[in-house]
């Protein structure tokens, strides 16, 4: 019994079920119950010269299919509302071969209905489509298990409603891969791994050149993830990562996946992202990096999205590319544009801290070092809080020797 | 997908509307305040929002390290004008909104005479504990 195994299958095993009629939530217990009998009956090795003729390693999805749908009648029998259900089962064509492709695709779409929270639909497709247990779930959130399997089960009666032959959006789809790949804890799970498998699952099912974007900017994201932090956990700034240790397999991956995509000439927000961090990654030193066009897909990002963090990244593009003066009058256009971005309001997170640095760079040190501190303030992390005051405190330092 | 911590605190927060100290209610008065919370704790452990809650004693300490060789400094038992927290809970919710949402609810725990006391909550996002990943310019 191979655990990897075990994983790859499950999603298609509970595909198959659904689409034959069965309510998710049913589903999956009759899922769950294959499982438990695989574990018993399946052979520990798990190459098909050790096990007999016709056993279940001769087509594991087929056994544990058949094994799942058996568990699911036996289940619904006894329902109370057993013989509605049994007509619907009745009236669908004899289960024959199916494609396992639409089905796994059809559940990626389930998980992450408009019905559910984020956080619930995260948790869902971790638990339906990614194979995790509960309990990994649980500690890769850092919550307790019973609070996470009843996320799970009303996620579960959320959808359970929802009709499983209607295409879903691609979009939120993506937005909650991306969810998972942002959450990034390590432990038993690293979520941004797992992230990237889902998205490596999802790309190889369909055409659509936003899953091979959002493919290429995680495999770059995560390119540079073991130089992102220093080993006392504080933060290292792009400029100051060693590139050596950036890994170049997953860089020349994503690029490759980025190309292809571009070229079917259906740009959207995850290959235009996926785009600059490309030229990040391609640049040898810091001082080769390319802001020009870094800039202009920014401009690309704006006239997609036109959200207020693409237009702040966008200021300090202008900042390098046509120095910092330039890069602080895009920043007094932003605020113009957007109310909550400066004073009243939430502030927009970062925005402080990109004025201090562009104050910075054009000398005025003392307004740098005030708006470095006050963007420790707002800082949504503790890495980020810190490596903030230590801005503050260096500008500070210089001021007065 | 944010933690939020919900701390009740003993005093220094602003005065409940329903402000009678808790030794003036009745033994049932107090034990539908406790139920009231440890319903609404285990409602939201049902809605997978809930991640921690404890009770906190209002003896408290002030510690300060006193230099080499030497024990750390307190104040003794005798809290005065600091601030007491008296409980806190943890909720993970997709939401600032959803969060006080809930602190609202949390607030309006029965008093005396089985009224709200609306007592007042600190709300406060917990950092968390790595950056993300959602920008490209500076990671």
């Amino acid at each position: 019994m191979n655990e990897a195994l075990i994983r790859s299958l499950t999603p298609g095993v509970l595909g198959v079920l659904v689409r034959r009629g069965a309510d998710f939530a049913a589903a999956e217990d009759a899922v769950q119950e294959a499982l438990i009998e695989a574990v018993r009956v399946w052979p520990a090795d798990p190459s098909p010269s050790s096990s007999s003729r016709g056993g279940p390693m001769r087509d594991p999805k087929g056994w544990l299919v058949t094994v799942a749908w058996r568990k699911f009648l036996d289940a619904t029998r006894s329902d109370a509302a057993r013989r509605l259900r049994e007509d619907r089962v009745d009236q669908e064509p004899a289960p024959g071969p199916a494609p396992a492709v639409d089905d796994t695709l059809q559940l990626y779409f389930l998980c992450a209905h408009p019905s559910l929270t984020p956080s619930s639909a995260v948790a869902l497709t971790l638990r339906a489509v990614g194979g995790l247990t509960t309990r990994q779930i649980a500690e890769a959130y850092l919550v307790p298990e019973a609070t996470m399997a009843q996320r799970i089960s009303r996620a579960k009666r959320t959808v359970s409603d929802v009709r499983f032959d209607q295409p879903g959006d691609v979009a939120t789809v993506l937005r909650v891969l991306y969810l998972v790949f942002n959450e990034g804890y390590s432990g038993d799970v690293d979520l941004s791994s797992e992230a990237i498998r889902l998205t490596r699952q999802l790309a190889a099912q369909i055409d659509h050149p936003e899953v091979a974007g959002l493919l290429a900017l995680m495999l770059l994201h995560h390119a540079r993830r073991a130089t992102r932090t220093a080993p006392d956990g504080s933060l290292v700034p792009l400029a100051e990562q060693d590139r050596g240790r950036w890994d170049t397999a997953s860089i020349a991956e994503g690029v490759v996946i980025l190309q292809a995509a571009l070229a079917r000439d259906r740009l959207g927000e995850f290959q235009a992202q996926a785009a600059i961090a490309a030229l990040h990654a391609d640049a040898p030193t810091v001082e080769e990096t390319d802001w020009v066009q870094i800039l202009e897909w920014y401009d690309e990002l704006v006239r997609l999205t036109d959200s207020p963090v693409v237009r702040l990244n966008r200021a300090v593009a202008v900042g390098e590319a046509d120095g910092p003066r330039a890069g602080l009058a895009a920043l007094a256009e932003l605020d113009d544009a957007s109310p909550t971005s400066s004073g009243k309001g939430h502030p927009m997170p970062r925005r402080t801290a990109v004025a201090a640095y562009l104050h910075e760079r054009d000398g005025d040190l003392a307004t740098a070092a005030r708006l470095y501190a006050e963007a420790a303030h707002q800082a949504p992390n503790l890495a980020e809080r810190d490596y903030l005051t230590r801005q503050a405190a260096r500008l500070n330092t210089r001021r007065r020797g | 997908m944010a933690k939020y911590l919900l701390l009740k605190h003993y005093r220094s927060a602003p005065a409940p509307v329903n402000n009678v100290p808790m030794d003036q209610w009745t033994p049932e008065e107090i034990s539908a305040h406790v139920q009231y919370m440890n319903d609404f704790a285990a409602r939201l452990e049902k809605t997978g929002e809930f991640v921690d809650g404890q009770a906190l004693a209002p003896e408290g300490s002030w510690v300060r390290y006193d230099g080499e060789g030497r024990p750390p400094v307190t104040d003794g038992p005798f809290a005065e004008t600091k601030d007491l927290i008296a409980g806190w809970m943890v909720i993970d919710v997709d939401s600032h909104e959803r969060a006080v949402e809930l602190a609202g609810e949390l607030s309006a725990a029965p008093g005396k005479d089985g009224k709200p006391i609306h007592e007042w909550l600190e709300v406060r996002p917990f950092l968390a504990a790595k950056p993300s990943t959602t920008e490209c310019t500076f990671k």
